[in-house]
Protein backbone atom coordinates (compact mmCIF):
# COMPACT_ATOMS: atom_id res chain seq x y z
CA UNK A 1 0.00 0.00 0.00
CA UNK A 2 2.92 2.21 0.73
CA UNK A 3 4.60 1.85 -2.23
CA UNK A 4 1.30 2.37 -4.00
CA UNK A 5 1.27 6.10 -2.34
CA UNK A 6 4.24 6.48 -3.47
CA UNK A 7 4.05 5.19 -7.18
CA UNK A 8 0.60 7.35 -7.40
CA UNK A 9 2.92 10.46 -6.24
CA UNK A 10 5.64 9.66 -8.71
CA UNK A 11 2.91 9.24 -11.44
CA UNK A 12 1.11 12.02 -9.93
CA UNK A 13 3.97 14.86 -10.50
CA UNK A 14 3.79 17.64 -12.91
CA UNK A 15 5.76 17.76 -15.64
CA UNK A 16 7.67 21.03 -14.31
CA UNK A 17 9.15 18.75 -11.63
CA UNK A 18 13.18 18.47 -12.16
CA UNK A 19 14.03 15.29 -13.52
CA UNK A 20 16.24 14.38 -10.24
CA UNK A 21 13.37 14.60 -8.03
CA UNK A 22 11.59 11.98 -9.91
CA UNK A 23 14.40 9.99 -10.05
CA UNK A 24 14.64 9.79 -6.23
CA UNK A 25 10.96 9.34 -5.93
CA UNK A 26 11.54 6.61 -8.73
CA UNK A 27 14.42 5.03 -6.88
CA UNK A 28 12.52 4.76 -3.39
CA UNK A 29 9.79 3.09 -5.37
CA UNK A 30 12.27 0.55 -7.39
CA UNK A 31 13.87 0.29 -4.29
CA UNK A 32 10.89 -0.94 -2.72
CA UNK A 33 10.77 1.33 0.49
CA UNK A 34 8.48 1.91 2.75
CA UNK A 35 6.92 5.49 2.51
CA UNK A 36 7.92 6.01 6.55
CA UNK A 37 11.53 5.04 5.70
CA UNK A 38 11.43 7.56 2.58
CA UNK A 39 10.15 10.35 4.68
CA UNK A 40 13.07 9.23 6.98
CA UNK A 41 15.33 9.73 4.58
CA UNK A 42 13.83 12.79 2.83
CA UNK A 43 14.58 14.03 5.83
CA UNK A 44 18.05 13.16 6.68
CA UNK A 45 21.62 14.81 6.31
CA UNK A 46 22.97 16.41 2.98
CA UNK A 47 25.56 14.69 2.88
CA UNK A 48 23.14 10.95 3.19
CA UNK A 49 20.78 13.16 0.45
CA UNK A 50 23.49 13.72 -2.06
CA UNK A 51 24.21 9.64 -1.55
CA UNK A 52 20.65 8.83 -2.22
CA UNK A 53 20.25 11.28 -5.18
CA UNK A 54 23.80 11.77 -6.62
CA UNK A 55 24.27 14.17 -9.34
CA UNK A 56 23.43 13.13 -13.21
CA UNK A 57 25.56 10.66 -14.06
CA UNK A 58 28.64 11.94 -16.10
CA UNK A 59 29.77 8.94 -17.98
CA UNK A 60 33.18 7.08 -17.45
CA UNK A 61 36.41 9.66 -17.15
CA UNK A 62 39.09 8.29 -19.69
CA UNK A 63 41.43 10.12 -16.88
CA UNK A 64 44.35 12.49 -17.60
CA UNK A 65 48.18 11.30 -18.42
CA UNK A 66 49.30 8.21 -20.32
CA UNK A 67 46.82 6.30 -18.12
CA UNK A 68 44.06 8.40 -20.03
CA UNK A 69 45.41 7.71 -23.07
CA UNK A 70 45.63 3.91 -22.82
CA UNK A 71 41.88 4.38 -21.64
CA UNK A 72 41.18 6.00 -25.00
CA UNK A 73 43.34 3.27 -26.54
CA UNK A 74 40.90 0.33 -24.51
CA UNK A 75 37.73 2.28 -25.41
CA UNK A 76 38.38 2.25 -29.35
CA UNK A 77 39.22 -1.39 -29.02
CA UNK A 78 36.10 -2.54 -26.95
CA UNK A 79 33.93 -0.47 -29.73
CA UNK A 80 36.09 -2.50 -32.35
CA UNK A 81 35.63 -6.07 -30.25
CA UNK A 82 32.04 -5.85 -29.82
CA UNK A 83 31.49 -4.71 -33.81
CA UNK A 84 33.82 -8.12 -34.66
CA UNK A 85 32.10 -10.06 -32.26
CA UNK A 86 28.59 -9.22 -33.52
CA UNK A 87 29.83 -10.03 -36.80
CA UNK A 88 31.05 -13.35 -36.43
CA UNK A 89 28.30 -14.59 -34.58
CA UNK A 90 26.32 -14.86 -37.76
CA UNK A 91 28.05 -14.04 -40.90
CA UNK A 92 26.43 -11.36 -43.54
CA UNK A 93 24.66 -13.26 -46.26
CA UNK A 94 27.52 -14.65 -49.64
CA UNK A 95 30.26 -14.43 -46.75
CA UNK A 96 33.40 -16.34 -48.61
CA UNK A 97 35.44 -19.00 -46.62
CA UNK A 98 38.57 -16.43 -46.86
CA UNK A 99 36.30 -13.13 -46.04
CA UNK A 100 35.15 -15.11 -42.74
CA UNK A 101 38.88 -16.24 -42.17
CA UNK A 102 39.94 -12.51 -42.55
CA UNK A 103 36.88 -11.51 -40.10
CA UNK A 104 37.78 -14.06 -37.61
CA UNK A 105 41.32 -12.45 -37.55
CA UNK A 106 40.72 -9.68 -37.11
CA UNK A 107 37.94 -10.03 -34.12
CA UNK A 108 40.66 -12.44 -32.33
CA UNK A 109 43.23 -9.60 -32.38
CA UNK A 110 41.01 -6.88 -31.56
CA UNK A 111 40.16 -8.86 -28.19
CA UNK A 112 43.50 -9.35 -27.51
CA UNK A 113 43.94 -5.84 -28.05
CA UNK A 114 41.00 -4.82 -25.48
CA UNK A 115 42.01 -7.49 -23.18
CA UNK A 116 45.41 -6.39 -23.00
CA UNK A 117 44.26 -2.61 -22.00
CA UNK A 118 42.24 -4.30 -19.83
CA UNK A 119 45.00 -6.14 -18.06
CA UNK A 120 47.59 -3.42 -18.35
CA UNK A 121 45.48 -0.62 -16.77
CA UNK A 122 44.11 -2.53 -13.42
CA UNK A 123 42.30 -0.81 -11.63
CA UNK A 124 42.55 2.40 -13.49
CA UNK A 125 40.68 0.79 -16.63
CA UNK A 126 37.33 2.39 -17.28
CA UNK A 127 34.57 -0.17 -17.11
CA UNK A 128 33.00 -1.92 -20.22
CA UNK A 129 31.28 0.39 -22.65
CA UNK A 130 27.46 0.24 -23.90
CA UNK A 131 27.38 -0.13 -27.89
CA UNK A 132 24.99 0.53 -29.87
CA UNK A 133 25.29 -0.86 -33.59
CA UNK A 134 21.49 -0.11 -34.39
CA UNK A 135 22.55 1.57 -37.84
CA UNK A 136 24.47 -1.18 -38.87
CA UNK A 137 22.83 -4.12 -40.88
CA UNK A 138 24.55 -7.17 -39.80
CA UNK A 139 23.32 -9.07 -43.15
CA UNK A 140 24.28 -6.97 -45.39
CA UNK A 141 28.18 -7.75 -46.78
CA UNK A 142 28.18 -3.91 -47.80
CA UNK A 143 27.06 -2.39 -44.28
CA UNK A 144 29.43 -4.86 -42.00
CA UNK A 145 32.28 -3.96 -44.59
CA UNK A 146 32.16 -0.47 -44.81
CA UNK A 147 31.45 0.21 -40.64
CA UNK A 148 34.71 -2.57 -40.94
CA UNK A 149 36.46 0.26 -43.06
CA UNK A 150 35.37 2.81 -41.49
CA UNK A 151 36.45 1.52 -37.77
CA UNK A 152 39.94 0.48 -38.93
CA UNK A 153 41.20 3.88 -40.90
CA UNK A 154 39.37 5.51 -37.61
CA UNK A 155 41.71 3.34 -35.58
CA UNK A 156 44.70 4.06 -37.69
CA UNK A 157 44.29 7.59 -37.12
CA UNK A 158 43.41 7.86 -33.44
CA UNK A 159 46.81 5.74 -32.83
CA UNK A 160 48.82 8.17 -34.88
CA UNK A 161 47.04 10.96 -33.08
CA UNK A 162 47.76 9.51 -29.62
CA UNK A 163 51.69 9.02 -29.91
CA UNK A 164 52.28 12.25 -29.53
CA UNK A 165 50.16 12.45 -26.53
CA UNK A 166 52.34 9.70 -24.25
CA UNK A 167 55.08 10.10 -22.38
CA UNK A 168 55.80 7.08 -21.67
CA UNK A 169 58.36 5.62 -23.92
CA UNK A 170 56.83 1.76 -23.04
CA UNK A 171 53.64 3.03 -23.83
CA UNK A 172 54.65 4.60 -27.01
CA UNK A 173 56.33 0.90 -28.53
CA UNK A 174 53.13 -0.51 -27.45
CA UNK A 175 50.80 1.63 -29.40
CA UNK A 176 53.16 1.34 -32.39
CA UNK A 177 53.03 -2.26 -32.11
CA UNK A 178 49.07 -1.95 -32.69
CA UNK A 179 48.59 0.59 -35.14
CA UNK A 180 50.33 -1.14 -37.53
CA UNK A 181 48.37 -3.90 -37.85
CA UNK A 182 45.10 -1.61 -37.68
CA UNK A 183 46.87 -0.40 -40.55
CA UNK A 184 47.04 -4.45 -42.29
CA UNK A 185 43.48 -4.74 -41.05
CA UNK A 186 42.27 -1.56 -42.81
CA UNK A 187 43.66 -2.61 -45.70
CA UNK A 188 42.71 -5.78 -46.15
CA UNK A 189 39.13 -4.84 -45.27
CA UNK A 190 39.35 -2.12 -48.28
CA UNK A 191 41.07 -4.78 -50.89
CA UNK A 192 37.67 -6.74 -49.76
CA UNK A 193 35.62 -4.04 -50.63
CA UNK A 194 37.51 -2.52 -53.80
CA UNK A 195 40.47 -4.90 -54.75
CA UNK A 196 43.79 -2.24 -55.03
CA UNK A 197 41.76 0.94 -52.46
CA UNK A 198 44.44 -0.54 -49.55
CA UNK A 199 46.00 3.11 -49.21
CA UNK A 200 43.35 5.31 -51.15
CA UNK A 201 43.58 8.87 -51.22
CA UNK A 202 40.80 9.42 -48.84
CA UNK A 203 43.35 8.21 -46.51
CA UNK A 204 46.64 8.86 -47.60
CA UNK A 205 47.47 12.67 -48.66
CA UNK A 206 49.67 14.12 -51.55
CA UNK A 207 52.68 13.49 -49.08
CA UNK A 208 52.28 10.11 -48.37
CA UNK A 209 51.17 10.42 -45.20
CA UNK A 210 48.28 8.46 -43.50
CA UNK A 211 45.45 10.35 -41.35
CA UNK A 212 46.06 11.76 -38.11
CA UNK A 213 43.02 12.76 -35.44
CA UNK A 214 42.82 14.09 -31.98
CA UNK A 215 40.95 12.07 -28.97
CA UNK A 216 38.02 14.72 -29.75
CA UNK A 217 37.97 14.06 -33.66
CA UNK A 218 37.61 10.57 -32.81
CA UNK A 219 35.60 10.08 -30.17
CA UNK A 220 32.96 12.80 -32.19
CA UNK A 221 33.27 10.11 -34.90
CA UNK A 222 32.85 7.57 -32.31
CA UNK A 223 29.80 8.29 -30.55
CA UNK A 224 27.38 7.67 -32.86
CA UNK A 225 28.18 3.77 -31.97
CA UNK A 226 28.54 4.12 -28.02
CA UNK A 227 25.84 5.03 -25.68
CA UNK A 228 28.25 5.37 -22.84
CA UNK A 229 29.26 9.12 -22.05
CA UNK A 230 32.65 9.42 -22.68
CA UNK A 231 34.38 12.56 -20.80
CA UNK A 232 38.00 13.06 -22.63
CA UNK A 233 38.26 16.79 -21.16
CA UNK A 234 41.38 15.44 -18.61
CA UNK A 235 43.36 13.88 -21.56
CA UNK A 236 46.73 15.60 -22.41
CA UNK A 237 46.51 17.50 -25.45
CA UNK A 238 50.46 17.93 -26.27
CA UNK B 1 49.30 26.34 -5.76
CA UNK B 2 51.04 29.01 -6.95
CA UNK B 3 52.72 28.17 -10.22
CA UNK B 4 55.13 31.08 -9.92
CA UNK B 5 56.43 29.93 -6.70
CA UNK B 6 56.94 26.84 -8.36
CA UNK B 7 58.72 28.35 -11.35
CA UNK B 8 61.29 29.94 -9.01
CA UNK B 9 62.14 27.27 -7.05
CA UNK B 10 63.01 25.32 -9.95
CA UNK B 11 65.09 28.23 -11.30
CA UNK B 12 67.17 27.87 -7.55
CA UNK B 13 67.78 24.51 -8.69
CA UNK B 14 68.35 24.64 -12.15
CA UNK B 15 69.37 28.49 -13.48
CA UNK B 16 68.86 27.02 -17.23
CA UNK B 17 65.42 25.89 -16.69
CA UNK B 18 64.30 28.38 -19.10
CA UNK B 19 66.84 27.69 -21.82
CA UNK B 20 65.19 23.94 -21.27
CA UNK B 21 61.39 25.33 -21.77
CA UNK B 22 62.27 27.94 -24.24
CA UNK B 23 61.71 30.89 -21.10
CA UNK B 24 59.66 32.07 -18.39
CA UNK B 25 56.51 32.69 -20.20
CA UNK B 26 56.75 29.99 -22.09
CA UNK B 27 56.92 27.51 -18.81
CA UNK B 28 53.95 29.09 -17.67
CA UNK B 29 51.95 28.97 -20.41
CA UNK B 30 52.95 25.00 -20.87
CA UNK B 31 51.92 24.73 -17.20
CA UNK B 32 49.16 26.84 -18.02
CA UNK B 33 47.82 24.17 -20.61
CA UNK B 34 48.82 21.34 -18.96
CA UNK B 35 46.88 22.47 -15.80
CA UNK B 36 43.79 24.61 -17.23
CA UNK B 37 41.55 21.77 -16.84
CA UNK B 38 42.87 19.48 -14.09
CA UNK B 39 41.91 19.54 -10.58
CA UNK B 40 44.32 20.61 -8.45
CA UNK B 41 45.42 17.39 -7.11
CA UNK B 42 46.52 16.77 -10.52
CA UNK B 43 48.62 19.56 -10.58
CA UNK B 44 52.10 17.59 -9.49
CA UNK B 45 51.02 14.90 -12.13
CA UNK B 46 51.05 17.76 -14.82
CA UNK B 47 54.28 18.84 -13.36
CA UNK B 48 55.95 15.86 -13.96
CA UNK B 49 55.10 15.32 -17.35
CA UNK B 50 56.77 19.41 -18.24
CA UNK B 51 59.78 18.37 -16.61
CA UNK B 52 60.11 15.17 -18.59
CA UNK B 53 59.36 17.29 -21.68
CA UNK B 54 62.18 20.27 -20.32
CA UNK B 55 64.74 17.00 -19.25
CA UNK B 56 64.26 13.97 -21.55
CA UNK B 57 64.88 16.44 -24.60
CA UNK B 58 66.89 14.61 -27.47
CA UNK B 59 69.26 16.72 -28.99
CA UNK B 60 67.47 17.87 -32.38
CA UNK B 61 70.80 16.08 -34.12
CA UNK B 62 69.54 12.41 -32.76
CA UNK B 63 65.96 13.43 -34.48
CA UNK B 64 68.07 14.19 -37.47
CA UNK B 65 69.88 10.90 -37.29
CA UNK B 66 66.45 9.11 -37.36
CA UNK B 67 65.24 10.92 -39.86
CA UNK B 68 68.16 10.49 -42.30
CA UNK B 69 68.21 6.19 -41.25
CA UNK B 70 64.39 6.70 -42.67
CA UNK B 71 65.74 8.36 -45.61
CA UNK B 72 68.25 5.68 -46.71
CA UNK B 73 64.64 3.44 -46.54
CA UNK B 74 62.60 5.12 -48.22
CA UNK B 75 65.93 5.63 -50.90
CA UNK B 76 65.95 1.81 -51.32
CA UNK B 77 61.92 0.97 -51.46
CA UNK B 78 61.59 3.98 -54.15
CA UNK B 79 64.02 3.03 -56.08
CA UNK B 80 62.74 -0.50 -55.76
CA UNK B 81 59.73 0.44 -57.13
CA UNK B 82 60.42 2.61 -59.70
CA UNK B 83 62.86 0.00 -60.88
CA UNK B 84 59.96 -2.82 -61.20
CA UNK B 85 57.89 -0.40 -62.82
CA UNK B 86 59.70 0.65 -65.29
CA UNK B 87 61.52 -3.10 -66.17
CA UNK B 88 58.77 -4.57 -68.99
CA UNK B 89 57.22 -7.25 -68.64
CA UNK B 90 57.83 -7.49 -64.50
CA UNK B 91 54.60 -6.47 -63.20
CA UNK B 92 51.42 -7.50 -65.06
CA UNK B 93 49.00 -4.81 -66.04
CA UNK B 94 45.81 -4.82 -64.89
CA UNK B 95 45.25 -4.71 -60.68
CA UNK B 96 49.40 -5.49 -59.73
CA UNK B 97 50.24 -2.52 -61.68
CA UNK B 98 47.91 0.51 -60.33
CA UNK B 99 48.59 -1.32 -56.83
CA UNK B 100 52.84 -0.50 -57.49
CA UNK B 101 51.74 2.52 -59.26
CA UNK B 102 50.27 3.72 -55.59
CA UNK B 103 52.84 2.06 -53.39
CA UNK B 104 55.81 3.99 -55.47
CA UNK B 105 53.86 7.26 -55.71
CA UNK B 106 53.80 6.97 -51.17
CA UNK B 107 57.08 5.68 -51.31
CA UNK B 108 58.64 8.48 -53.75
CA UNK B 109 56.54 11.42 -51.76
CA UNK B 110 57.97 9.66 -48.36
CA UNK B 111 61.28 10.63 -49.81
CA UNK B 112 60.60 14.48 -50.90
CA UNK B 113 58.93 14.41 -47.49
CA UNK B 114 61.79 13.39 -45.39
CA UNK B 115 64.37 15.99 -47.07
CA UNK B 116 61.70 19.07 -47.17
CA UNK B 117 61.70 17.43 -42.70
CA UNK B 118 65.47 17.24 -42.42
CA UNK B 119 66.15 20.28 -44.33
CA UNK B 120 63.82 22.20 -42.29
CA UNK B 121 65.25 21.17 -38.77
CA UNK B 122 68.36 22.22 -40.11
CA UNK B 123 70.04 18.84 -40.75
CA UNK B 124 71.39 18.00 -44.10
CA UNK B 125 69.59 14.79 -45.79
CA UNK B 126 72.07 12.02 -46.77
CA UNK B 127 72.24 11.49 -50.69
CA UNK B 128 71.07 8.64 -52.41
CA UNK B 129 73.18 5.38 -52.02
CA UNK B 130 73.73 2.93 -54.91
CA UNK B 131 71.28 -0.18 -54.77
CA UNK B 132 72.10 -3.68 -55.67
CA UNK B 133 68.27 -5.49 -55.56
CA UNK B 134 70.27 -8.30 -56.46
CA UNK B 135 71.33 -8.86 -52.54
CA UNK B 136 74.79 -9.07 -53.44
CA UNK B 137 76.44 -5.84 -52.15
CA UNK B 138 77.22 -4.41 -55.53
CA UNK B 139 77.95 -7.90 -57.69
CA UNK B 140 74.36 -7.26 -58.99
CA UNK B 141 74.98 -11.00 -58.79
CA UNK B 142 73.30 -12.03 -55.19
CA UNK B 143 70.76 -14.66 -54.21
CA UNK B 144 67.89 -12.55 -56.19
CA UNK B 145 69.75 -12.08 -59.21
CA UNK B 146 66.16 -12.49 -60.88
CA UNK B 147 64.62 -9.53 -58.82
CA UNK B 148 63.68 -7.78 -61.80
CA UNK B 149 62.84 -10.50 -64.12
CA UNK B 150 61.19 -12.74 -62.17
CA UNK B 151 57.86 -11.40 -60.51
CA UNK B 152 56.77 -14.16 -58.02
CA UNK B 153 60.36 -12.85 -56.80
CA UNK B 154 60.27 -9.44 -56.70
CA UNK B 155 56.75 -9.78 -54.62
CA UNK B 156 58.77 -11.66 -52.18
CA UNK B 157 61.64 -8.95 -51.63
CA UNK B 158 58.72 -6.40 -51.95
CA UNK B 159 56.68 -8.04 -48.68
CA UNK B 160 60.04 -8.32 -47.10
CA UNK B 161 61.05 -4.20 -47.69
CA UNK B 162 57.58 -3.40 -46.54
CA UNK B 163 57.40 -5.71 -43.38
CA UNK B 164 61.02 -4.57 -42.50
CA UNK B 165 60.10 -0.90 -42.89
CA UNK B 166 57.23 -1.04 -40.33
CA UNK B 167 59.51 -2.60 -37.96
CA UNK B 168 62.12 0.17 -39.00
CA UNK B 169 59.64 3.06 -38.24
CA UNK B 170 58.28 1.30 -34.87
CA UNK B 171 61.61 0.54 -33.84
CA UNK B 172 62.50 4.62 -33.88
CA UNK B 173 59.38 5.95 -32.25
CA UNK B 174 60.75 6.22 -28.87
CA UNK B 175 63.64 8.53 -30.39
CA UNK B 176 61.00 10.61 -31.44
CA UNK B 177 58.88 11.45 -28.11
CA UNK B 178 60.56 14.80 -27.73
CA UNK B 179 58.96 15.85 -30.81
CA UNK B 180 55.81 16.03 -31.47
CA UNK B 181 55.34 17.06 -35.31
CA UNK B 182 58.42 14.34 -35.93
CA UNK B 183 56.55 11.50 -34.10
CA UNK B 184 53.41 12.53 -35.95
CA UNK B 185 54.88 12.29 -39.27
CA UNK B 186 56.70 9.28 -38.36
CA UNK B 187 53.65 7.52 -37.11
CA UNK B 188 51.66 8.84 -40.73
CA UNK B 189 54.50 7.11 -43.00
CA UNK B 190 54.61 4.16 -40.25
CA UNK B 191 50.81 3.29 -41.03
CA UNK B 192 51.42 3.44 -44.58
CA UNK B 193 53.92 1.12 -44.94
CA UNK B 194 51.62 -1.61 -43.34
CA UNK B 195 49.01 -0.66 -45.08
CA UNK B 196 51.82 -1.84 -48.34
CA UNK B 197 52.65 -4.76 -46.39
CA UNK B 198 49.16 -6.18 -46.21
CA UNK B 199 48.65 -5.78 -49.57
CA UNK B 200 51.48 -7.20 -51.13
CA UNK B 201 50.61 -10.15 -48.83
CA UNK B 202 47.28 -10.20 -50.33
CA UNK B 203 48.61 -10.55 -54.18
CA UNK B 204 50.32 -13.32 -52.83
CA UNK B 205 48.44 -14.76 -51.12
CA UNK B 206 46.32 -14.86 -54.66
CA UNK B 207 49.40 -15.52 -56.90
CA UNK B 208 50.62 -18.90 -55.58
CA UNK B 209 54.36 -20.00 -56.81
CA UNK B 210 57.87 -21.56 -55.91
CA UNK B 211 57.94 -18.54 -53.57
CA UNK B 212 54.90 -18.51 -51.49
CA UNK B 213 55.27 -20.81 -48.45
CA UNK B 214 51.54 -21.49 -47.18
CA UNK B 215 48.93 -18.93 -47.18
CA UNK B 216 50.39 -15.21 -46.44
CA UNK B 217 47.51 -13.42 -44.40
CA UNK B 218 47.84 -9.43 -44.53
CA UNK B 219 48.85 -9.79 -41.44
CA UNK B 220 52.33 -10.99 -39.98
CA UNK B 221 51.89 -14.97 -37.87
CA UNK B 222 54.48 -15.76 -35.56
CA UNK B 223 57.79 -15.43 -37.58
CA UNK B 224 56.88 -16.91 -40.55
CA UNK B 225 57.46 -15.06 -43.96
CA UNK B 226 55.46 -17.08 -46.50
CA UNK B 227 58.79 -16.85 -48.01
CA UNK B 228 60.91 -19.44 -49.56
CA UNK B 229 64.18 -18.29 -48.63
CA UNK B 230 66.43 -18.04 -45.24
CA UNK B 231 67.66 -15.07 -46.30
CA UNK B 232 64.49 -12.90 -45.59
CA UNK B 233 64.08 -14.85 -42.30
CA UNK B 234 65.44 -11.48 -39.76
CA UNK B 235 62.87 -9.65 -40.95
CA UNK B 236 60.52 -11.72 -39.61
CA UNK B 237 62.33 -13.11 -36.12
CA UNK B 238 60.98 -11.72 -33.27
CA UNK B 239 57.62 -11.61 -34.76
CA UNK B 240 56.09 -14.61 -32.88
CA UNK B 241 56.51 -12.67 -29.41
CA UNK B 242 53.48 -13.45 -27.21
CA UNK B 243 54.20 -11.39 -24.39
CA UNK B 244 53.47 -7.55 -24.21
CA UNK B 245 54.30 -5.33 -21.68
CA UNK B 246 54.23 -8.18 -19.52
CA UNK B 247 51.00 -9.72 -20.33
CA UNK B 248 50.75 -12.97 -21.81
CA UNK B 249 48.46 -12.45 -24.96
CA UNK B 250 47.76 -16.30 -25.32
CA UNK B 251 44.42 -17.20 -23.75
CA UNK B 252 43.97 -14.00 -22.35
CA UNK B 253 41.30 -13.49 -19.56
CA UNK B 254 39.95 -16.85 -20.88
CA UNK B 255 39.43 -15.72 -24.09
CA UNK B 256 40.58 -18.10 -27.42
CA UNK B 257 43.09 -16.47 -28.29
CA UNK B 258 45.99 -19.11 -29.95
CA UNK B 259 49.74 -17.97 -30.32
CA UNK B 260 48.89 -17.66 -33.64
CA UNK B 261 46.41 -14.91 -33.16
CA UNK B 262 48.46 -13.05 -30.13
CA UNK B 263 51.75 -12.89 -32.22
CA UNK B 264 49.59 -11.46 -35.34
CA UNK B 265 47.63 -8.85 -32.95
CA UNK B 266 51.19 -6.95 -32.61
CA UNK B 267 53.84 -6.05 -34.84
CA UNK B 268 57.58 -6.21 -33.53
CA UNK B 269 60.18 -3.44 -33.38
CA UNK B 270 63.39 -3.77 -35.07
CA UNK B 271 66.47 -1.93 -34.28
CA UNK B 272 68.67 0.07 -36.29
CA UNK B 273 71.43 -2.17 -35.92
CA UNK B 274 68.73 -5.14 -37.20
CA UNK B 275 67.57 -2.88 -39.96
CA UNK B 276 70.88 -2.17 -41.14
CA UNK B 277 72.63 -5.67 -41.25
CA UNK B 278 68.97 -6.47 -43.16
CA UNK B 279 69.57 -3.77 -46.05
CA UNK B 280 73.31 -4.47 -46.06
CA UNK B 281 73.29 -6.68 -49.03
CA UNK B 282 71.25 -4.15 -51.07
CA UNK B 283 73.20 -0.90 -50.10
CA UNK B 284 76.68 -0.97 -52.35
Amino acid sequence: MSEKIISDQTLALPQEMPSKEVSRRKFFTYAGLSAATAMAVTSCTKEQREYFNPRPKEGVDLGSGDIGILNYAYALEQLEAAFYLKVVSSYYEGATEKEKKYLKGICAHEIAHREFFKNALGDKAIGALEVDFSSIDFKSRASVLGTAKAFEDLGVSAYNGAGELLQSGAYLLLAGKIVSVEARHAAAIRDLIQYGDFAGNDVINAMGLDVVRTPPQVLAIADKYIVTKINASNLPTS
Amino acid sequence: MNLHNVIDQIEKVDPEVYDRLNGRRAAMKSLANFSGKLALTTVPLALGSLFKKAYSQAPSSAILDVLNFALTLEYLEAEFYNKGLAASGLIPAGDDRMAFEVIAKHENAHVVFLIATIKALGGTPVSKPTFDFTAGNGSNAGPFAAVFTNYDLYLAVSQTFEDTGVRAYKGQAGNLISSNEVLRAALQIHSVEARHAAHVREIRSRKPSAFVVGMPLPWITLNNSNIASPAVQPSYNGEELTIQGGVQIVGINGFEITKEYASEAFDEPLTKEQVLAIVDPFIV
